[in-house]
């Protein structure tokens, strides 16, 4: 099942599978270490669509919600 | 001068590494982008001296943001001519993140100069369950690989070593995803990772990230934060800074004022009038009497404790979690959250806190951080010297100071947010581990600050109280404070004589407020003023980073809304508080 990733729970893992928003949005992600084919786990969100934290391998990175809404996640179940 | 580039991700330690190889003294911290300019120092190789540039961070060379442009042009503007030169890069890695940081590794190679890469922070490695196998990774690279620990100073006689020997790598342009797919390959081979259970900081990175806990956590820090640095600087001021004017310095001045013969423009000017016979350190008003003890026993002892206090923040790595926490916040007032970083650094001292804002994305960003600090940020001079002359009068009235321009500060951001055309920029920012400060890193970091404030701030100060004295007997300041009387005493409240204090407040803030207690204003008057002083036109040193930095047309606009903030701030204040 694909879902965005500011749509994920805390502590649930996937991997990624898209991400949209241009070629820009793709590069910046991946120099931090989020790219397509790693799993990501959601640590927190912040409340009113705030910045999502995900761990990724030892990084950790927060990202803006509508940016986090264009990683797409396969979870499991 | 052949040139050795130290080049890698941000947050990896590029400062501290720096720092070793030359014996500079750079200030870091754990977050990313500590390291705003390029900084240049001199190593010895042998005989031949070699320079040594600490490039700001990066995590490609195609960048990704307008700071790394900056960064990425001069990493090739360097690499061009580094092939004649015989230039080498050092690339800097964090050993517990290897996969990210090769990325950066292989592009340098790309590049054709000769690279060494220094695996940094190889301690932490052992603890996190890390395993890497420096034959296979330096192999497969064809570059040499040192594992270095720049904090304590391991594997840098290896490093240096290495300068001699190291060649040019051939390897050909690969594209970006052919560079993640050999990164792939190489840590298969070259990084085992263990299983590790959660440790002690990632359940404190969780807690203090997760809203439900980390709100909370972050209202204790800054509370907690404010007490210590209150209990630290009036422990320093009644146990040492007190004594030691009172027992050392008041009877040389004495005796000073005898030779000078007690009276006259030079004593007045250097020891400063005496009052009922005595010195007065706060009303004489001396170069030798009132700057010093200004500068030494009202204000050092609270830069010493904020300084201590905010490097214990920025080394544990706590500022980027508090980033996340404003980030809501922040978008408010058209910044994001990692604007609160500069933000802070600015309640030191508003010229790092200006220059920090390069780490914001846009030219709106930066115009709207640094025009909210220039008017809502007290320095600590500053707030030295209203907590000493408000702290007599309780509680209250302090925090009726620090509300006031809270508020303003929050007030003017919603407004300029409007106001600004453009748009603020989502965050996104890498969270480093907690680590815990190295004692001898923070101390020294707070001895650099403390000393850079000692020398920059003392001459103005002594400055300040000399153009104090010369025009009270050039009688100038009655012709101005008779032109200035409608707004001062009409819309504020307050004496005309506080015009004086508004000026010199131009000059050096902490100076200014000195200047009021002659004036025996009442507490409501003191708050009022101490509101003035810090919205008011920034002192001179902030005017002219704030030139720097953004320009003439920037500091025009800003200049008019510190005005028309300061004075209806000023103005309403005076009146809310006459119901009182």
């Amino acid at each position: 099942m694909l879902i965005p990733l500011n749509k994920t729970r805390n502590g649930e893992s996937g991997i990624v599978k898209d991400v949209g928003g241009g070629d820009g949005l793709k590069r910046r992600l991946a120099a931090l270490g989020l790219r397509v084919g790693l799993k990501v786990t959601k640590v927190s969100g912040m409340y009113f669509l705030g910045p999502i934290t995900v761990r990724v391998g030892h990084t950790q990175i927060a990202l803006g919600h509508s940016m986090a809404g264009k990683v797409m996640l396969e979870v499991e179940g | 001068m052949r040139k050795v580039l130290l080049v890698g991700n941000p947050n990896v330690g590029k400062s501290a590494v720096f720092s070793r190889l030359t014996g500079l003294e750079v200030i870091t911290s754990n977050y990313p982008g500590t390291t705003v300019e390029f900084r240049k120092g001199y190593m010895l190789l042998g005989e031949e001296k070699v320079e040594v540039i600490d490039v700001p961070g990066t995590y490609t060379l195609e960048p990704t943001c307008k700071a790394e442009e900056v960064t990425c042009e001069i990493i090739k503007e360097a690499t061009k001519a580094a092939v004649k030169t015989g230039d080498i890069i050092i690339n800097v890695v964090d050993a517990t993140n290897l996969e990210r940081n090769l990325y950066l590794t292989l592009e340098l190679m790309e590049l054709k100069i000769p690279v060494i890469v220094a695996l940094n922070m190889w301690d932490d490695t052992k603890h996190r369950g890390i395993h890497i196998d420096l034959k296979q990774l330096s192999d497969w690279l064809d570059v040499p690989v040192v594992p270095t620990v720049a904090v304590t100073g391991e594997g840098f006689a290896r490093l240096i070593g290495q300068v001699y020997k190291v060649r040019p790598p051939k390897i050909r342009k690969h594209t970006r995803d052919e560079r993640w797919e050999d990164i792939g390959r190489i840590i298969a081979l070259a990084q085992r990772l263990e299983h590790r259970h959660h440790t002690f900081w990632e359940k404190l990175h969780d807690m203090t990230i997760k809203p439900e806990t980390g709100l909370p956590f972050a209202l204790v820090i800054a509370l907690a934060s404010f007490f210590l640095i209150r209990a630290l600087g009036e422990g320093i001021i009644n146990y040492i800074s007190i004594p030691i004017f009172d027992n050392i310095w008041t009877p040389v001045l004495l005796k000073l004022s005898g030779w000078l013969g007690g009276g006259g423009l030079l004593h007045d000017v250097l020891v400063g009038r005496l009052i009922a016979g005595r010195i007065d350190y706060i009303q004489s008003f001396g170069v030798l009497s009132t700057a010093l003890y200004v500068e030494f026993a009202m204000v050092l002892p609270y830069i010493i404790s904020f300084y201590l206090i905010l490097g214990l923040l920025e080394d544990s790595g706590y500022l980027p979690r508090l980033a996340v926490l404003m980030d809501n916040l922040m978008h408010h007032l058209g910044l994001h959250g990692f604007a609160i970083v500069p933000t802070l650094l600015s309640f030191g001292c508003n010229v790092p806190g200006i220059l920090a804002t390069r780490v914001l994305e846009s030219k709106r960003e930066r115009f709207i951080a640094s025009t909210l600090i220039s008017i809502g940020i007290p320095c600590a001079a500053l707030q030295a010297m209203i907590i000493g002359l408000l702290g007599h009068h309780g509680l209250l009235p302090v925090m009726v100071v620090y509300g006031t321009l809270g508020l303003t500060w929050l007030v003017l951001g919603l407004i300029m947010n409007r106001l600004t055309p453009g748009f603020s920029p989502e965050l996104l920012l890498e969270i480093p581990p907690y680590r815990w400060p190295p004692p001898k890193v923070l101390f020294r970091k707070t001895w650099w600050r403390v000393r850079e404030f000692i020398t920059e701030a003392l001459p103005l100060i002594m400055l300040g109280v000399l153009v104090v004295n010369l025009l009270y007997y050039l009688n100038i300041f009655d012709a101005i404070a008779g032109v200035t009387a409608p707004v001062v005493s009409g819309l504020l409240g307050l004496p005309k004589g506080a015009i004086v204090a508004i000026i010199i407040g131009f000059l050096r803030k902490d100076v200014a407020v000195g200047m009021l207690l002659p004036l025996a204003l009442s507490v409501k008057q003191l708050i009022v003023a101490s509101v003035v002083l810090a919205t008011f036109f920034p002192c001179i040193a902030t005017f002219i980073i704030f030139i720097k930095e953004l320009g003439w047309g920037d500091m025009l606009k800003a200049t008019a809304i510190m005005l028309v903030t300061s004075l209806t701030v000023g103005g309403l204040l005076n009146f809310v508080l006459s119901f009182f």
